[in-house]
């Protein structure tokens, strides 16, 4: 016989888990089939919110808010439309100027592109490459495992050295230090002056054109030394006119990328004066006449802006909430009908002398005990889930990964999704009449 | 059948049946749109390119040490004729991008030199005269290029150019709406002459809006290697192998050392494989999230019709005394179940959509197609029937005898 009023006040919780579990008992096939549904409703969308976790995340926290993405539109007015976005890129006359002025803290042209390299094997290999300017590495924060970058002196004299990744040096050096070796680039050479660390940006913000997620890349050189070599870039270029060279000097060719750092609101705003006062003199040259937008966008905004979350992923979110919410409808049928066929039981409860509250928190309890199971059930099945995701050929599988913050937020969304659900049947279950309940028994 | 009897049963159980309609409408909105996107998918996923794809392999060489225009030019047609002498290779030629490849190479193109013409921006293929065939375009009006009108890059794209143009029918539709292609003229290069229109010839990569896919261009540039792909079409597709094993040894004995690596070498079919994978992933995850999303409607079909199956046990037996039989027992449950999916679907019917018009708000979708409403409503129908048989079955086995005990 059930005695009501439990030993101790202070025991009320452990009582009424004490009394859901004896109700799991006596209705198994029910309450599997309540943990099913909230434990399958929790499983897609903890998979599908973990991804948008990892996708949404900042690359670099620590400076994400110092470090700005600037774009402008120099289009000659017979290319300028109004209602086109500006331009990403820039051109190499434009870059030079802001790279010669150097008005913020530091700042950095960049393209990518690819090398073959011919190894001590004579093995050619191709290999990624980024060309930019000495500031890349402490903008970024790029650790050296061997040597360092090389200096600004370096970018003026467009000398002909290197910085490689950590598996490249592996590849190529056994994973000795490497600093003073040389790469064969063609009929030319690249002396190696560092060796990157650890570095893992993903998403890659500092250029999305090309693969917005993956490694970075194996061979770090000048822009100046790249262009003296004309060596190939990839990523997008856009010409105006015909032209035979898209990295002449003078070429109307939009290709390099543009980073500046600005450690205080201040210097944005006075950055973000110069960047008027250039466009002004460009219009007093009579370059073009339209207004030659300007952008500065910080890391989380470029992000945003170039839509690094696909629109994929967004709606996998949404369908997996959905489903998610229609999980949750389910447990409150069922629910309903577990506590309804109590009904005599709980008649009973409220004869003895329960109060309509406690019925309701022993219904919720219950309720969210379900929930709690379903959660662990629900953790298995995200777990499940984000292995199918990395098996997934997308370019962005390998970085998908639950942390603490998702593994906590499992059992805070499926304790909180029961609780809501056990609402409305608690409601009802409280609600009974107890001579009634007793009496159709 | 009894439905005003069953209505005032429903009504009775007024928050159950609510909550049965409202997951049935809200399954059947996602199921739905869910169909919808899938055929989406699977549309986008087999559209026509206009090339021979089941005979096409591709070979991607670079050059390690950079040598003379010459040099470069005479060593590509080393290599063609070493290609050519495959066994089973019917055709070789060198095309500057490649379908499914990673880059998109276009121009701006419109129908007047004035600088401010408004203009489309449309896919160009480059490639000597054994391109078309290599590729196995068909030509649906004007001719092919002749033998003369070869040109280099240099030359196409030169002060003053002539050169002549290929474009897809859908081009040619675009440009000359109603009208013959073939003799106009539009401008990309200098001007350009159309001489002929091929049925179809699609973006290597899709570019720009949907409509945009099936716009491109083919001009006769002699290409070297440097610039392009080597393309091969083979006599037997079931030699695809083969030949890329030949091909990659012939062009490594002919030639300087040159990067030559495995992965830049595949069939037409793989490189497309590789470029829909994503759409693939999507259309399995939403086949998996409908079924998913019928098997928990079922689970609640089943658990609340269980439950009203035990509430009614008495009135179950007093019917059975008064000589409804089995039958009748468990044909009133699928009856009930039946009205009970109508509303929801009915109601499911507006919610999908009313989703299907916010995903077009957000998504580049088009309208939900008429015929998905009706397979909604059957798939749901039959999984309400398959959910409320074991639950049915149980009730019209309740004896007549339960009627006896109070």
């Amino acid at each position: 016989m059930v005695r009501d009023t439990p030993a101790r006040g202070g025991n009320q919780l452990a009582y009424y888990v004490l009394l859901a579990l004896r109700s799991f008992r006596r209705n198994r096939m029910l309450t599997a089939l309540m943990v099913l549904t909230i434990a399958l409703g929790i499983g897609t969308s903890m998979t599908t919110l973990t991804v948008m976790h990892v996708l949404s995340g900042n690359p670099i926290p620590q400076k994400s808010a110092q470090l700005f993405r600037v774009r402008m539109n120099v289009f000659p007015d017979h290319h300028f439309h109004a209602s086109d976005d500006t331009p990403d890129n820039f051109t190499r006359r434009d870059v030079e100027t802001l790279l010669h002025d150097a008005r913020a803290d530091r700042q950095a042209a960049m393209s990518a592109g690819s090398l073959v390299v011919i190894s001590a094997q004579g093995d050619p290999l191709n290999l990624e490459a980024r060309y930019t300017g000495a500031d890349f590495f402490p903008m970024f924060d790029v650790p050296m495992r061997y040597g360092h970058a090389w200096s600004r002196d370096d970018d003026a004299s467009r000398a002909r050295v290197a910085v490689i990744s950590s598996e490249l040096n592996e590849q190529l050096f056994g994973g000795k230090d490497s600093v003073g070796q040389t790469l064969q680039v063609g009929n030319q050479s690249l002396r190696v002056v560092g060796v990157l660390g650890d570095w893992d940006m993903n998403p890659r913000f500092y250029d999305l054109s090309n693969n917005q997620f993956g490694d970075s890349e194996q061979v770090f050189m000048p822009l100046s030394t790249e262009m003296d070599m004309k060596l190939s870039t990839s990523g997008n270029t856009n010409c105006w006119d015909n032209t035979s060279n898209m990295q002449a000097a003078d070429a109307p060719c939009l290709w390099l990328q543009y980073w500046v750092e600005l450690d205080s609101a201040a210097k944005v705003s006075a950055y973000r004066q110069y960047l008027g006062n250039y466009i002004a003199l460009q219009q007093h040259a009579g370059r073009f006449s339209h207004p030659g937008e300007i952008e500065l966008q910080d890391v989380m905004q470029w992000l945003d802006f170039k839509g690094v979350v696909p629109s994929d992923v967004r709606l996998q979110m949404w369908l997996a909430l959905g489903f998610l919410g229609i999980c949750l409808l389910n447990t409150v049928g069922l629910l309903l009908a577990k506590f309804l066929r109590r009904s005599s039981e709980l008649g009973v409860r409220r004869a003895l002398g329960a109060s309509r509250r406690a019925i309701f928190m022993q219904c919720l309890v219950e309720a969210g005990v379900v929930g709690l199971a379903g959660g662990v059930f629900g953790l298995a099945l995200a777990g499940i889930g984000i292995v199918l995701v990395r098996h997934q050929p997308t370019n962005y599988s390998a970085y998908i990964h639950m942390d603490l913050r998702m593994l906590l937020a499992t059992f805070a969304l499926a304790l909180a999704s029961s609780l809501l659900a056990g609402l409305l049947p608690a409601w009802r279950a409280m609600n009974v009449a107890p001579a009634v309940a007793i009496k159709s028994n | 059948m009894h439905f005003r009897h069953i209505l005032s049963a429903l009504a009775r159980h007024r928050i159950a049946v609510c909550l049965l309609v409202l997951e049935i409408a809200f399954s059947c909105a996602v199921v739905c749109n869910a169909l919808f996107l899938i055929g989406a998918r699977l549309e986008r996923m087999h559209r026509p390119s206009g090339a021979d794809e089941s005979h096409i392999v591709q070979v991607h060489v670079r050059s390690v040490a950079a040598t003379s225009p010459e040099a470069t030019m005479a060593q590509t047609r080393t290599d063609l004729a070493a290609l050519r002498a495959i066994p089973d290779v019917a055709n070789v030629s060198v095309v500057n991008q490649t379908l499914f490849g990673g880059s998109f190479n276009g121009s701006g193109v419109s129908l007047s030199d004035a600088p401010k013409a408004p203009s489309v921006t449309v896919t160009q293929y480059f490639g000597n005269q054994q391109l078309a065939d290599t590729m196995g375009l068909k030509l649906a009006e004007g001719r092919w290029f002749n033998p003369d009108e070869f040109v280099s890059d240099e030359q196409l794209e030169g002060e003053g150019a002539t050169v002549p143009v290929i474009i897809s029918r859908a081009l040619a539709q675009h440009f000359f709406p109603g009208q013959s292609a073939v003799g106009k003229v539009i401008y990309a290069f200098g001007t350009n002459r159309v001489v002929g229109v091929v049925d179809t010839l699609v973006q290597p990569r899709d570019y720009g809006a949907a409509e945009f896919y099936e716009y491109a261009m083919l001009f006769p540039v002699n290409l070297s290697y440097a610039e392009g792909t080597y393309l091969l079409r083979v006599r037997d597709a079931s030699q695809r192998d083969a030949v890329i094993r030949d091909a990659i040894h012939a062009l490594k004995t002919d030639g300087p050392l040159r990067l030559l690596s495995p992965k830049d070498a595949t069939t037409l079919e793989a490189a497309r494989e590789k470029y829909y994978r994503n759409d693939r992933a999507m259309a399995w995850l939403l086949v998996g999230v409908c079924l998913l999303l019928l098997v928990v409607t079922a689970v609640g079909i089943v658990g609340l019709t269980s439950f009203w199956v035990a509430q009614r046990r008495r009135q179950i037996g007093i019917r059975r005394a008064i000589g409804a039989t089995r039958g009748d027992i468990l044909r009133y449950f699928q009856t009930e179940n039946f009205l009970i999916a109508t509303f929801g679907i009915v109601l499911g019917m507006m919610l999908a959509y009313g989703l299907n018009l916010l995903l077009m708000l957000h998504y580049e979708l088009g309208r939900l197609p008429g015929w998905y409403f009706p397979v909604g409503a059957v798939i749901l129908w039959i999984i309400g029937q398959l959910a409320v048989f074991g639950p049915a079955l149980r009730a019209s086995n309740v004896p007549p005898v339960v009627a006896t005990r109070a």
